[in-house]
């Protein structure tokens, strides 16, 4: 074994794949022997092939800058996080359970609101909540769901439990990464696949498709099914792209569709107008329709929320949806769960403060140095205060933020996030890097739960963020069957015959 | 087919083809430099003028050296034209068109852009540059093999090619003007030897030397060349093969009668009577006249296919 291997220090954190010094977890022990066998020339060169394949596929996210939007090469680690099957297999579960109560809440909330009525979420919740949209009520989508593709971030705790930190119900993104990270694993570490049980991940695509065509409001055997995209200058283009190709869906963007008088949406093809039936948006609900929301959105299309109203589009996510996806509601999602589908969550929440209530934004406001406070809306890792971390100018900022608006934040204690070997700098040396892991969530008539998800690695030492905008990165995620095979009749191999009658 | 789609995939078509004639052009043209004797007075600016980027060049440039000339053409990212840059356009045309190009053209694509942004300078030195543009040549022959191999033939491969054929009989009727330019340009003494070479040279830059010879089973001469690569029906980037086949493409395509009627002229153009034994002033006006007819298949396309309400 190397010495950078010998030396390597998990730390006060639960890592994902070494237990103790120069020992690795069960799942990934035949990984860990295969990495030691390897000289320093060889990891180097494998980690040369992980990005010269990153930039053949032309896999890359956008950074907006002052200088423009630049184009970057998708940051990956080539040492995968291993999982076992049990324990995937329990979290999966969790998952979809989450979603499924989740979806009865949005459904709830845009008819009959019993769950305010049964005094279970506070009304404050919802009348403040800024992702409520008047323009849903009365609405029930097919099956009754309304979030249909859902990221839902975990983060392992120093106990190597699984918590849920957020969940993302309005465009998350980042399965495409999930998949690519996939494909360059089996480029770069092509032994490992023979020697260990890694489940697939690559039916992703046909189970999104499947699900969306199930939601066509034409019972026809081929809908029409597009993904929206707001355009190449949009940091998930790629993955836009990269869907619509995999599903064989069209890639439209809002110039490309057209709301005739009969409140059906129509693309604009060579031969002339063509009727869609499903659209996976991946636009903002507020840039979906200028006659509803934003006027001035040129991203939308005008009409789409008349024609969704009326029944002849299917949108997922269906507008509106965002409701759930709010940290102040994520609070509340235990007691969602046991209220819809009287069962307990199989995944726990992060505790949470809500700095509405007075008496826990009083603990907010006297431990801010030991919390995280994130505010109730924002994605991506923006408007943070990080409290171990903070300066006293920044907590006193934040103090200013909570008072003045208080429904907007809430507070969790920070975590000890999982660490994973990471391999750092030009010597490339192993040093624990903290980690989440983004599952992707389907619910349609059924639920659909991604095999791992996609993993993303905080490349800077200590460093929390994970986000790619701000100097993240990702690993592919295994989930290794370690439970013993029962043994399966040997098959026999036909004999290749000689060819053309030549003899061998 | 989605008309932003149909869209893109002509201009990949027509930027990919661009790319492949520019590389072409430069290799072929520093051939002809040194064959032709030194009193010919030819320089490199010729390939600017050839392309109608006089304007371009001169805002940049004030001297029209070999070096200014190659690096204008090829890794100027100000020159709209630049080979660099019409390799990104087809990047981007083809980054939005993922849904119908085949996988594999988009590895391919990123490899080349890699290649010729890494590569550049060796483009530029003269010493490197022939094996650079062969290199490019070959990832663009490797595109166009794949795409034809593994497309469908379908709409999105119409647009492809009809896109590709207005590029290409743009390029020759341009290559023929040029020709033709050069030779009005030379001294009574060099006119002999040196019409041969520069015919030789029109040909070569468009790969039509070998069946050249062995479709008119002549020398390579004027009165020969202008209608092979005017006319000729089975050479495939002969102006007449390219109407042919544009025309061909659109007639698989749905509401395209306006179209066709709308490109008979320039069909009609190219069976008119000429006398390619004048090689002179008015042959330069009919190309001058074809061109302006090619460059109106391109508004004719557009009305018709892309432009959607």
């Amino acid at each position: 074994m190397s010495t950078a291997w010998k030396e390597y220090q998990p730390g006060d954190f639960y890592d994902e794949m070494i237990s103790t010094p120069g020992n690795a977890r069960q799942p990934a022990k035949k990984l860990f022997s295969y990495i030691n066998s390897l000289s320093d020339e060889e990891i180097a060169s494998r980690k040369a092939a992980a990005e010269l394949a990153i930039k053949e596929m032309g896999i890359s996210f956008t950074v907006y800058t002052e200088e423009g939007n630049i184009d970057r090469a998708w940051p990956f680690d080539i040492l995968p996080r291993v999982i076992t099957k049990k324990q995937w297999d329990k979290t999966a579960a969790g998952l979809k359970q989450r979603l499924q109560a989740l979806n009865l809440f949005i459904d709830d909330l845009y008819n009959d609101q019993k769950i305010i009525k049964d005094g279970i979420i506070p009304e404050y919740v919802l009348k403040q909540s800024s992702n409520y949209r008047k323009e849903c009520e009365g609405m029930s989508p097919a099956f009754g769901v309304w979030a249909h593709v859902c990221g839902t971030d975990l983060v392992r705790d120093k106990d190597g439990e699984f918590y849920v930190l957020e969940d993302n119900l309005r465009v998350p993104s980042g399965v495409s990464y999930m998949l690519e990270n996939r494909s360059i694993m089996k480029r770069v570490l092509p032994e490992v696949f023979e020697k260990v049980q890694i489940a697939p991940v690559g039916d992703y695509s046909e189970r999104l498709f499947e699900m969306l065509a199930s939601l066509s409001p034409r019972k026809i055997k081929k809908p029409v099914v597009a993904v929206l995209t707001p355009g190449i200058y949009n940091s998930a283009y790629f993955e836009h792209a990269f869907l619509a190709q995999k599903m064989g869906a069209e890639l439209v963007e809002g110039s490309d569709l057209v709301v005739e008088d009969d409140d059906c949406v129509y693309m604009k093809t060579i031969a002339g107008l063509e009727r869609v039936d499903v659209i996976y948006r991946r636009i903002d609900d507020l840039f979906l329709d200028p006659e509803v929301f934003r006027e001035d959105s040129t991203l939308g299309v005008s009409g789409l929320m008349r024609a969704w109203r009326a029944g002849n589009i299917a949108l997922a996510n269906a507008p509106g949806a965002g409701v759930a996806d709010d940290k102040v509601v994520y609070a509340y999602v235990p007691q969602v769960i046991k209220y819809y589908l009287d069962q307990d969550p199989l995944i726990p929440n992060v505790e949470t403060y809500l700095c509405y209530d007075d008496k826990q934004r009083d603990y907010v406001l006297a431990n801010l140095d030991q919390l995280v406070v994130k505010p109730a809306n924002e994605s991506g890792g923006y408007g943070m205060l990080i409290g171990p971390h903070s300066t006293k100018k920044e907590r006193d900022t934040f103090t200013d933020l909570i008072k003045a608006n208080p429904r907007n934040y809430i507070a969790q204690p920070t975590l000890s996030l999982s660490t994973a070997p990471t391999f750092i700098g030009k010597d490339n040396t192993p040093e624990p890097r903290h980690l989440d892991l983004r599952p992707f969530v389907l619910q349609g008539k059924g639920s659909y739960v991604t095999t791992g998800g996609l993993t993303r690695v905080a490349m800077r030492k200590g460093s929390l963020v994970v986000n790619s905008s701000q100097g993240g990165g990702s690993k592919d995620t295994w989930i290794v069957d370690t439970e013993p095979k029962r043994s399966r009749a040997t098959r026999k191999k036909a004999v290749k015959g000689a060819a053309n009658g030549e003899s061998a | 087919m989605l008309s932003s789609v149909a869209e893109r995939i002509y201009w990949s078509a027509r930027y990919l083809e661009r790319v492949a004639s520019t590389a072409r052009l430069i290799d072929i043209y520093q051939v002809l430099l040194f064959d032709l004797p030194k009193t010919v007075k030819l320089s490199w600016y010729n390939l600017v003028i050839i392309n109608d980027l006089e304007e371009d060049f001169n805002e940049r440039y004030t001297n029209r050296t070999e070096r200014n000339v190659v690096k204008f053409l090829l890794g100027d990212t100000t020159n709209p034209s630049s080979l660099i840059n019409s390799l990104n356009a087809v990047r981007e045309n083809v980054r939005t068109t993922r849904d119908v190009v085949p996988e594999e053209a988009w590895e391919l694509i990123c490899e080349l852009s890699m290649y010729t942004q890494d590569n550049l300078e060796h483009g530029i030195n003269r010493k490197s540059r022939r094996d650079f543009l062969e290199q490019v040549t070959k990832g663009c022959l490797q595109i166009n093999g794949l795409l034809f191999d593994s497309m469908p033939h379908d709409a999105a491969w119409e647009f492809f090619r009809i896109g590709q054929n207005i590029e290409r009989a743009d390029m020759t009727s341009r290559y023929l003007e040029a020709g033709l330019t050069a030779i009005l340009e030379l001294e009574e003494d060099d006119v002999v030897n040196s019409q041969q070479i520069i015919w030789g040279s029109v040909l070569r830059s468009l790969n039509a030397t070998q069946y050249y010879l062995r479709a008119t089973r002549s020398p390579v001469k004027g009165q020969e060349v202008v209608p092979y690569l005017l006319r000729d029906q089975n050479f495939p980037k002969s102006v007449g093969y390219c109407i042919w086949a544009l025309m061909h493409s659109c007639a698989k395509l749905p509401g395209s009668e306006g179209v066709l009627r709308k490109l008979k002229p320039i069909e009609k153009k190219l069976s008119a009577e000429i006398d390619y034994e004048d090689l002179g002033e008015s042959l330069l006006e009919y190309l001058n006249q074809l061109q302006i007819m090619l460059t109106s298949s391109h508004f004719i396309v557009s009305d018709a296919w892309f432009l959607q309400r």
